[in-house]
């Protein structure tokens, strides 16, 4: 099949950008969405125009690299599927798509489709961990995990940090994310003492990143290619005001400043 | 008081919203019950509006309990309202450049209109307020005689529809922010996350037919 | 070049703790002192960035990718081993040892293989301890299943993203230290030479992959830590951006390549669809637990696989290996189901597939339990093929994925460079010449938790180095080259796109130097290479600039690289007259077909020196003794 592509063209950060619009022929119904733009690279190098940047390495829907709005829905119109796994099968001949990057103040465009979101690993580092120094570990069956929270928090911790659920949330909110690895940590015995300094800290630092607020539109768990569920928020909220009530913010500068 | 570190972050303001947003529920609610009163004719009505002002009787003074009430309610309000600004402002600037379209799949028409649904809700009660407990747009104000100041607003046909299309809205608001408030302050344990939406949709409707019935009933004669 | 292994005395199984105990320590309070830079951010890399960190070295840590959480090691699906013996169905860290030297067809070191082994129940303790969701049974404590033709269960799995869990659980300390400062995060930076200084590595050179900004950046000790090279084939179940740059520029400077022609190839991938493929998807080895292996008994049979009978199927391996079935080790399912495409059988598109069949599980387990054990599996080959496995049986064709060459290292994970230390995939590993399915992430953080830290104290305590900056003249010089070749790559401006050439280098290396080879045919291969490699030089174009961001350049850099490796592998493969392990020789097999070792010839590591681009590799040999596991010809018969 033919398809029209409108892609998002951005020299750099500082540049503004555009949509330039693209002829793709022969497009095979086993091909994956990136292969199309391989396609087109391909074609654009040919002519001695630059290729279009975006962001891929596992191509097989895990490392999170990939990642743009097609039509407007984040990793495109397939439930459950990140760009890199969307196969052309699910488009028809002459379709025309539009393809930008993930818009949001947290996300910068670096160039075309290629975004920093470095905004993601600084939340991690307020907090997104459980401290162990190596070597320390108990021996691994001696604290039992029921089986039910293993499960749950395994899916929450399936998220892979591609930022779709920033992309598709009205507010640009990092709600999702934040609350699948509050919640992984948080649902296992062994996240527990550092459970209300986590969720503190991650969530000033997502405000300090410049990400939304969530108002509970539920967009993010519609492009999730995890289908992480907006119950995780829910969780991260009443862990949130637990804390919060323990008076937990104070302790946490405290623990900032090096003391307890 | 954990209402200020609260207050530090997005997400502690949305808490305080819901809470805030609860305590105007249930205003709303108490608000209709009192209101309904007016089927049972002027008597009743007005010895309920009377009422308001002397609970509390003897311990407390004429209307004292009353301004407990206003001024907790005051306090709800202003804070919702800050709260609700300050979450919308920041969301805005978290997406600059906006998209050649997003596609929305999940969210509902009531959660996307929270905002506005806010704002004609603050200028519907500034009307409503200069309208009944000021009198100032009431074409006949008789302090007191609340019975009658309602009718007076209601016969007239426009008064009366913007009430309606109004309270459509605090409907709308309430049926989201109700869902939204379950959401925001963790109740979603189950079995709650399964009937949720269905019982802020249920009472929603329930508050919005209960007002909305009373303009009606102005119009309709069936309150005279 | 002399290769000193530095394996301690004693028995096998108490070398580690006297190595330990006779290791020097580096003064606590001066190990700050010490900045340490590790490239790579995979499983080795995260957890040794991390260690070192929590240890009190100043940590400076590379990835190309924009978030080291991104790293290929991301992808692993079946699971780790570990010699917990929890099932106590016989597990012991002897088992596991011999197991994985016999695994690895005797061409890998005993003394790693074994501190590997006694180390892998560490790590589980580790990963569970950072929150790693690992399966749990109702009791609450740990599952495991047998993987990858252990008669065993010590694999441990967080479903089908054990990679993905244990990264994150990396990752996350990594992160931790990244927060207090202890390590500097360098993403979308690559490393594109390492430098030497008094023959020592000081240092490394990288491109900032945004700006294209080269800079040096000096310590006292440089951690490769790169990953695997499987991408030579250009499709294979690699992520795209794996490389061998980083271990190739180093082998430029000094560093001996061992066994680079031990490259595995997995047995159970989703068949290439079309011309465009850009990558092959790995569906994991646990699949043959419950899957049956099949194709017609009639060449070309175009049939569909309902309408073929039961009479009619061949399910090869339960007919060829009655003990093993379905669960022979990799190379020998892969080859296998080679020769069956080769012969005629195959089926799918182009024939170059086997059915891995599902119908007498979901009858014995029912659609529930065989969701329960593989949901997420028919999912990704639902996505990719639009077959519902539940129903159709899954065709699956061998494809590059693992390999066991790489950079040779000592018992102490140091290169032939001094101060240079390589662990995870970019080592030569203790995998010998074949890896057992679920053992590389074991390696990996083996290497990366708890024997580098260890082990790179004892360089540091004893090494006399003076202090020297990223100023230093050394680094001027290779900063030049590193630009110089920038703008070589930019300048040529010819015909052809980095992947055309990518491509049928990758087409080249499958026919000539894939699952199995012969002399004739790699000694093609060698001038086919050659010659590709000049026209690529001549012919290829690269747009853009070099000080931008600029994803051209970055795969041409490889490429060059790619190609310039290839000879080597070749060449390791014709010297190798044997057949052992992921290397199959043609002329080497015995009558069955079967692999034929030679240990009387070729019963060592084979490290090879670099002397320059068009002059022949000098070969150096470390002589394997296998004192513990008596040499045992490999048979699954
Ligand atoms: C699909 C798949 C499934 C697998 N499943 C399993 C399994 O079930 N069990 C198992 O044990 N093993 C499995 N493996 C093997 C295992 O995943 C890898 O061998 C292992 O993860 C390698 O880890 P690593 O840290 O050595 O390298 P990687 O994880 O590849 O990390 C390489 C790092 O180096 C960086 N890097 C590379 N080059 C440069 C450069 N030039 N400059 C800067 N940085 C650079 C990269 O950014 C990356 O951070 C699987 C492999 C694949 C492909
Ligand atoms: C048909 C619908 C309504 C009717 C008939 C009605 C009627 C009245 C009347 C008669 C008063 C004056 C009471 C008094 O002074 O004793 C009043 C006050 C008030 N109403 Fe309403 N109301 C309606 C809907 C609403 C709604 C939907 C809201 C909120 C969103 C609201 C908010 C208020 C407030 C804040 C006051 C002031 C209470 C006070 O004096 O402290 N009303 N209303
Ligand atoms: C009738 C009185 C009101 C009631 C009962 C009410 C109730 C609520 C509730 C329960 C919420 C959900 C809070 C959360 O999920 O965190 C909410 C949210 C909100 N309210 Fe109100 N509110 C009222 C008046 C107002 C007013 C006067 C404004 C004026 C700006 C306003 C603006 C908002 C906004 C912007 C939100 C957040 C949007 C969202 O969560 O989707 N509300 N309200
Ligand atoms: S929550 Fe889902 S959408 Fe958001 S980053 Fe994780 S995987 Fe991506
Ligand atoms: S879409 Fe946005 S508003 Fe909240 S529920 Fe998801 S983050
Ligand atoms: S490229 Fe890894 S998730 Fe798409």
């Amino acid at each position: 099949m033919n398809l029209v592509l409108h892609v998002w063209r951005q020299a750099n950060g500082a540049a503004s950008g555009g949509f330039t619009r693209y002829e793709v022929a022969e497009v095979g119904p086993d091909m994956s969405f990136l292969e199309v733009l391989d396609v087109l690279n391909e074609g654009l190098i040919g002519r001695g125009e630059e290729p279009v940047a975006f962001d891929h390495d596992c191509r097989e829907g895990i490392c999170g690299s990939c990642g743009m709005v097609i039509n407007g829905r984040p990793h495109g119109p397939n439930a459950a599927t990140t760009a890199c796994q969307l196969h052309m099968r699910h488009f028809h001949d002459g379709q025309e798509i539009w393809v930008e990057p993930w818009r949001a103040r947290a996300f910068p465009v670096i160039k075309d489709l290629v975004v920093d979101r470095g905004g993601f690993d600084r939340i991690i580092q307020a907090g997104g961990f459980i401290t162990v120094r190596t070597g320390s570990a108990p021996e691994a069956n001696a604290i039992p995990v029921p089986k039910a929270a293993a499960d749950l928090a395994m899916d929450a911790a399936q998220c892979i940090g591609c930022g779709a659920c920033v992309a598709a949330c009205p507010n640009a909110s990092a709600m999702l994310f934040v609350a699948a690895k509050v919640s992984h940590l948080g649902l296992l015995p062994q996240g527990q003492p550092e459970r209300a300094a986590r969720v503190v800290k991650m969530v000033e630092m997502m405000d300090a990143a410049g990400f939304g607020a969530c108002t509970n539109h539920g967009e993010c768990m519609a492009a999730c290619p995890k289908e992480i569920s907006i119950d995780f928020i829910a969780r991260l909220n009443r862990d949130f005001i637990k804390a919060v009530i323990s008076g937990q913010p104070s302790d946490v500068s405290r623990a900032e400043q090096g003391v307890g | 008081m954990p209402a200020l570190p609260l207050a530090r972050s997005l997400v502690g303001r949305k808490i305080l919203m819901a809470v805030t947003g609860v305590i105007l529920f249930l205003f709303v609610v108490g608000h209709l019950l009192g209101n309904l009163k007016i089927f049972q004719g002027p008597e009743h009505f007005n010895a309920y509006a009377e009422g308001l002002r002397t609970i509390g009787a003897p311990f407390f003074g004429r209307g004292q309990v009353l301004w407990v009430a206003r001024v907790i309610l005051l306090i709800s309000v202003f804070t919702h309202i800050w709260a609700a600004i300050t979450v919308t402002w920041a969301s805005w600037k978290a997406r600059p450049i906006g998209y050649h379209g997003l596609h929305l799949v999940e969210t509902t028409y009531a959660a996307r209109t929270m905002r506005w649904g806010g704002l004609i809700i603050t200028v519907y009660v500034i009307y409503h307020l200069l309208d009944f407990t000021f009198g100032r747009v009431n074409p006949s104000y008789v302090p007191g005689d609340v019975y009658h100041n309602v009718l007076a607003s209601f016969h007239s046909w426009s008064v009366s529809a913007g009430y309606v299309a109004c309270l459509l809205v605090v409907g709308l608001h309430i049926y989201h922010g109700l869902w939204s408030a379950f959401q925001t302050l963790g109740l979603h344990r189950p079995p709650v996350d399964r009937w949720r939406r269905g019982l802020a949709g249920a009472i929603a409707l329930l508050i919005t037919a209960g007002y909305v019935a009373i303009p009606v009933a102005v119009l309709g004669g069936l309150v005279r | 070049m002399e290769l000193r292994a530095k394996v301690p005395g004693g028995p096998v199984d108490r070398k580690w703790d006297t190595h330990r105990f006779e290791m020097k320590l580096v003064n606590p309070a001066n190990k700050r002192k010490y900045h340490v830079i590790v490239v790579g951010s995979g499983l080795a890399g995260a957890s040794a960035a991390a260690s070192l960190a929590e240890l009190g070295y100043a940590v400076s840590c590379f990835c190309f990718q924009d978030s080291p959480r991104r790293a290929h090691s991301i992808a692993a699906q079946g699971g780790i081993n570990a010699a917990k013996n929890y099932q106590n169905d016989g597990d012991s860290v002897w088992r596991l040892f011999y197991d994985t030297v016999k695994g690895g067809d005797f061409r890998s070191r005993e003394a790693n293989v074994h501190r590997l082994a006694q180390i892998s129940v560490a790590i589980i303790d580790q990963c569970v301890a950072q929150g790693v969701p690992f399966a749990r049974e109702y009791g609450g404590l740990l599952a495991n299943r047998s993987f990858g033709g252990a008669q065993v269960s010590r694999t441990f799995y967080a479903r089908g993203q054990t990679g993905q869990q244990l990264l994150l659980g990396a990752y996350q300390a990594l992160e931790r230290q990244i927060g207090l400062g202890t390590v500097r995060m360098y993403p979308r930076a690559e490393m594109l030479d390492v430098v030497l200084i008094d023959g020592r590595a000081r240092g490394i050179v990288v491109r900032d992959l945004v700006t294209g900004r080269i800079s040096s950046h000096a310590a006292e000790a440089v951690v490769l830590a790169t990953g695997g090279y499987s991408n030579v084939y250009y499709l294979s179940t690699n992520a795209k951006g794996c490389n061998v740059t980083a271990t190739w520029r180093a082998h430029k400077r000094g560093a001996a390549f061992a066994n680079p022609c031990f490259t595995q190839i997995h047995p159970t991938c989703i068949p290439a669809a079309g011309e465009h493929q850009s990558k092959l998807t790995l569906m994991s080895e646990s699949l043959r637990n419950d899957g049956r292996i099949w194709v017609p008994t009639r060449k070309g049979d175009t049939r569909g696989p309902d309408a073929i009978p039961a009479g009619e199927r061949d399910y090869y391996l339960e007919r060829m290996y009655p003990s093993f079935g379905n669960l022979v080790p990799r190379d020998v399912a892969s080859r296998r189901a080679k020769d069956m495409c080769d012969a005629g059988f195959g089926v799918g598109p182009g024939a170059h597939g086997v059915y891995l069949d599902f119908r007498d599980a979901v009858e014995r387990l029912g659609r529930a339990g065989v969701g329960e054990r593989y949901g997420n599996l028919f999912e990704m080959y639902e996505r990719i093929t639009g077959e519902n496995p539940y129903d159709v049986p899954m065709r699956i064709y061998p494809a590059p994925h693992y390999t066991m060459g790489g950079l040779w290292v000592d018992y102490n994970l140091m290169s032939t460079i001094d101060g240079l230390h390589v662990i995870g995939e970019a080592n030569f590993s203790d995998h010998g010449a074949n890896r057992l399915g679920a053992s590389a992430l074991m390696q990996g953080l083996a290497d990366g938790y708890f024997i580098l830290p260890y082990t790179i104290g004892d360089y540091l305590a004893q090494a006399k180095l003076a202090k020297v900056e990223a100023s230093h003249a050394a680094f001027r010089q290779v900063e030049r080259e590193v630009t110089d070749r920038v703008t070589r790559l930019l300048a040529v401006n010819g015909a052809r796109t980095v992947d055309s050439f990518h491509r049928e280098l990758g087409r080249l290396m499958w026919d000539r130097c894939g699952m199995s080879r012969t002399r004739e045919g790699l000694e093609r291969a060698l001038e086919e290479v050659r010659a590709l490699r000049e026209r690529f030089w001549k012919d290829v174009r690269v747009v853009g600039a070099g000080e931008d961001f600029n994803q051209s350049l970055e795969k041409a850099g490889r490429v060059a690289d790619f190609f310039e490796f290839a000879e080597l592998m070749c060449e390791d493969a014709v010297h190798r007259e044997e057949s052992c392990g992921a290397h199959f020789r043609e002329e080497y097999q015995t009558p069955e077909g079967e692999a034929r070792r030679d240990d009387g010839r070729f019963s060592y590591v084979a490290a090879w020196e670099y002397t320059g681009v068009d002059s022949p590799p000098r070969l150096h040999k470390e002589p394997l003794a296998f004192e513990s596991v008596h040499l045992a010809q490999r048979s699954y018969t």
